[in-house]
């Protein structure tokens, strides 16, 4: 028998803090196998958000930082420019980057930032109790819209990589999900490459991960993987909006 | 076609019960075992038919909480 499938070196042994089924877990765990295969760790510098992702810095298996709310790109930024050698990425959830930290992700993407930035969208502020955030589906209940997201009064739910894709200095950006084996593995391919074009110093990357909040939503962690799958891909459609060269 | 044979082992303490793994398994061999329960307060999955598992890794890709891990018999 020959061990096909064990715990990354890219992760501590820390138990994670988050809630049953969370697939926070999950887009974590492939982040640091990219880092473990591509010989990175050494050289690895995260930047952990606020939200349910804040704690990230106790699970990566590498130097970490925690920037204030939204202010990741912006930290990003700095370390990067002080040391162009390492890999720096930014973990971030869709409250976290999609509101308060708007000006600073499309700005670190605008000024071509060398830095990978994984972004969670699970549709909702997670770690405060579930808050309708920019990208809340229309219909979709939250604590802040009990008779769910109305367009009139809350606008169309935001499509960060689609925007994102619009500037130059954005060289990579993919969106994936982790609602299947089939989808993780493609996620992970995704992480991969947006790390190879930070390491190539092809410019800003960014890999949106669709992810689930069962606490939140509402429901068991098996119903938020099939809610995610009917409802959010179709609103956010998986694929590649640009890649170096093409 | 000889079958592939896989073995899985579960860091008990990890687990958090969320099933997640028990529907991906195509053999469907992972099941919570109510009997038991680990010191976070969750009946943990477990594997009652070693025997049929296929070394897919489908469980452990899946799983949140690193608690999987797959061996498989390499064919020769
Ligand atoms: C400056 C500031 N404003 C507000 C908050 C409160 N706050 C903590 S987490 C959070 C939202 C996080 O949501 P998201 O980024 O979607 O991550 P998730 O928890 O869903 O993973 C907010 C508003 C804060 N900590 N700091
Ligand atoms: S509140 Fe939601 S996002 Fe936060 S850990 Fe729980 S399931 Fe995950
Ligand atoms: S997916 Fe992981 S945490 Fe969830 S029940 Fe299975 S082994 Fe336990």
């Amino acid at each position: 028998m020959e061990t096909i499938f064990r715990k990354t070196e890219g992760l501590t042994d820390a138990l994670f803090h988050y809630c049953p089924g969370c697939t926070h877990g999950i887009i974590h765990r492939i982040v640091a196998e990219t880092l473990e295969e591509l010989d990175v760790l050494g050289k690895a510098i995260g930047v952990a958000p606020v939200g349910c992702g804040v704690l990230a810095y106790e699970y990566f298996n590498c130097d970490m930082y925690q920037a204030a709310h939204g202010r990741a790109p912006a930290v990003a930024t700095g370390i990067k420019r002080v040391h162009p050698d390492n890999i720096v990425f930014t973990y971030q959830g869709d409250g976290d980057l999609a509101s308060i930290g708007t000006a600073e992700i499309v700005h670190a993407a605008h000024r071509g930032e060398k830095i990978t930035t994984i972004f969670v969208n699970n549709t909702i502020y997670g770690m405060t109790g579930g808050q309708m955030a920019p990208t809340t589906l229309i219909g979709q209940k939250a604590t802040t819209a009990p008779y769910g997201r109305e367009v009139a009064h809350a606008g169309y739910p935001l499509r960060i990589a689609e925007m994102l894709a619009t500037i130059q200095g954005a060289a990579f950006v993919e969106r994936v999900a982790v609602n299947t084996p089939a989808n993780i593995r493609k996620a992970k391919n995704a992480i991969r490459k947006a790390f190879e074009t930070q390491i190539k110093g092809e410019g800003f990357s960014i890999v949106e991960v669709l992810s689930t909040c069962s606490t939140n939503w509402g429901l068991t962690p098996i119903e938020a993987l099939k809610w995610l799958e009917e409802n959010m891909i179709p609103y956010y459609p998986l694929g590649n909006f640009r890649t170096p060269g093409r | 076609m000889a079958k592939v044979k896989g073995r899985v082992s579960f860091q008990e303490e990890r687990c958090k019960g969320c099933e997640l793994c028990t529907i991906f398994c195509p053999t469907k061999i992972i099941i919570i075992d109510k009997n038991r329960i680990n010191a976070k307060g969750y009946h943990p999955a477990t594997v009652k038919e070693m025997d049929k598992c296929i070394g897919c890794a489908n469980c452990a890709m899946i799983c949140p909480d690193i608690v999987i891990t797959v061996e498989r018999e390499m064919g020769k």
